[in-house]
């Protein structure tokens, strides 16, 4: 520890380094393998060696018939993702506005959100699918598996939402209030800006969130396949490497996801600097 | 403001309030406790040829307590939790500590931090397929062994175990202990660190006897998490243990598999119950709403 503040690096140091960079590997180390099995060669199987390199296990997934709906099942996952972004960042930033102002019965809004989180999500897939089947209504992957999906999003978003206002300083607020702005306009071009940032971290969360969700979807989607379900499916049907060029794509595919996101927070904070900020128009 | 109009104000932000939480709770009054709530009455039906009879009998319950199978497999589900959170949180602490003790630029901080963060915003499924080129009976793991001559054939342990389960487990939620560890560590008073090290603590007695115990609350969150998570799983269990392993989570998914709705209800009323009273009993120990 005394070391830590003379500048030298101690043992210590280095021994938990060695020990990060084992766990990053232990994340990483697992998907490259699948990345680098996805160009198997055609006689090549599900381990290494790799028998030869080819891309024929990504062309077999845009043939419908052989792996089945890709194509279908990945638009389909992406339109939930984002509807249910969209969806999340509104219910949770509304939500945020509501804590910051108080409200009676907020311990148990609060209380509901964690419990949405930590309530098995095979309960909330049974749950809602009893639900429609109760109510006579046929569940799709754009009703209940959406209102499954959310109940996972939502109290991310919220936790997101509510630790940003916790560190969210008043005094601009007062300020666009002391020069006359309205309640709406102080949320508009005081508030909305500067933790656009961190709502686009909701975003984030929301779709990717969405985008790979399992086990909400599986008793709520219907009669057609999101993603994640058309994956598990093949599991159990597939035993080519195109499972894993599936994988490959799907995740290179979030990563862009990521990547998007933390441009557009860097370019939109970047923005929002002081210098370059424009003012709030006072009310007139 | 005079006090009087800051009392009326209050009064109609009130209302603005609660028009600002209505969304919130409509999603979870709809999509969370109706639907527990379904399942709540479903677990007292009775059903015939598939069909939902709509009554009030015991017997899922009653099947569901005498059958030996669901305490063995309750005991197996507990312990796989257990594994799982000790593993998760032995390495979750270490990687948080490193993060927040020893890594000294903010950058640098945030670029590695990332780092773990990444897996967690990929599926799931793909994550655990990506186990079988290392562990499958001619996977990486087996061929090493067997070519350093190791073992003279290959260990079938490796994928479709119990050990698989647990392995897979770590892999997916030690995220869930980091963050909130993590948390907790950066809030630390860096003065009290240093007051510690001036009164002759030794780097152990500061983790043991400082940062432990403010870092509490952080464990504690992580570890609701990660015990909830695998307490209610059945995809791991079924893809990691390949018929090997057992859970509550995925008998639940068996006998919604064979349309034992009322049976399945009975069990997830319990399983609900029994996650529910592990997570009660580990707030017990922290107040979550200073943690935001």
């Amino acid at each position: 520890m005394s070391a830590v503040r003379d500048g030298r690096r101690p043992r210590s140091f280095w021994v938990l380094a060695w020990v990060f960079a084992g766990f990053v590997l232990f994340l990483y180390g697992p998907l490259s393998a699948i990345v680098i099995l996805s160009f198997q060669g055609p006689s090549g199987g599900l381990t290494f060696p790799m028998q030869d390199v080819s891309t024929r296990w990504f062309r077999a997934l845009f043939e419908q018939q052989r792996v089945g709906d890709f194509k279908g099942s990945f638009l389909r996952s992406f339109e939930l993702g984002l509807v249910v972004t969209a969806l999340t960042v509104v219910c949770a930033l509304a939500a945020g506005l509501a804590f910051r102002r108080g409200f009676r019965g907020s311990t148990v809004v609060l209380y509901l959100a964690l419990a949405s989180m930590i309530v098995p999500s095979l309960l909330i897939s049974l749950g809602i699918g009893l639900m429609f089947t109760l109510l006579g209504l046929e569940p799709a992957w754009y009703s209940s598996a959406l209102g499954a999906h959310l109940t996972w999003t939502v109290p991310f978003g919220l936790l997101i939402v509510l630790a940003v206002f916790n560190r969210f300083d008043k005094s601009y607020e007062e300020a666009a209030r002391d020069l006359g702005a309205t309640g709406w306009q102080t949320l508009r071009y005081v508030v909305l800006p500067l933790i656009a940032p961190s709502l686009i971290g909701v975003a984030l969360f929301s779709f990717t969130l969405s985008y790979d969700e399992f086990s909400r979807t599986l008793l709520t989607a219907g009669t057609f396949n999101t993603l994640p379900l058309e994956i598990y499916g093949m599991t159990t049907n597939i035993t080519s490497p195109a499972l894993y060029a599936l994988g490959t794509l799907t995740t290179a595919f979030s990563l862009g996801v990521i990547l998007v996101a933390v441009g557009a927070a860097l370019v939109i904070q970047r923005r929002a600097r002081p210098g370059r900020a424009r003012a709030a128009e006072p009310a007139s | 403001m005079s006090p009087p109009a800051r009392g009326a104000s209050a009064l109609l932000g009130s209302g603005a309030a609660y028009g600002q939480i209505a969304p919130l709770v409509a999603v979870f009054a709809g999509f969370l406790v109706f639907p527990l709530a379904v399942i709540g009455v479903a677990s007292v039906w009775d059903y015939e040829n598939y069909r939902l009879v709509p009554t009030f009998v015991l017997r899922n319950y009653a099947e569901l307590f005498s059958s030996g199978v669901t305490y063995v497999t309750y005991l197996h589900t507990f312990t796989l939790a257990f594994l799982t959170w000790g593993a998760t949180l032995l390495l979750g602490f270490t990687v948080a500590y490193f993060l927040a003790f020893h890594v000294r630029s903010t950058l640098w901080r945030t670029v590695l931090f990332l780092l773990c963060t990444i897996p967690f915003w990929t599926s799931n499924v793909i994550r655990m397929i990506s186990w079988i080129p290392f562990l499958g009976r001619h996977g990486i793991v087996n061929s090493a062994l067997l070519a350093v001559g190791a073992i003279h054939q290959p260990l079938e342990f490796l994928l479709y175990s119990d050990f698989a389960v647990v392995l897979a487990f770590v892999h997916l939620s030690t995220l869930f202990m980091v963050v909130p560890i993590f948390n907790s560590m950066m809030r630390i008073d860096r003065s009290v660190i240093e007051a510690a090290v001036d009164a002759g603590a030794s780097s152990w007695r500061v983790i043991a006897e400082v940062i432990v115990p403010l870092s509490k609350p952080g464990i504690a969150i992580g570890s609701i998490f990660v015990i909830s998570l695998v307490m209610g799983d059945f995809v791991t269990v079924r893809l990691m243990g390949g018929g090997k392993s057992a859970a509550v989570g995925l008998m639940l998914a068996n006998s919604i598999s064979l349309l034992q709705y009322p049976q399945a209800a009975a069990g997830a009323v319990v399983l609900l119950g029994v996650v529910l009273a592990v997570v009660t009993g580990i707030l017990r120990m922290v107040d979550i709403r200073k943690e935001l």
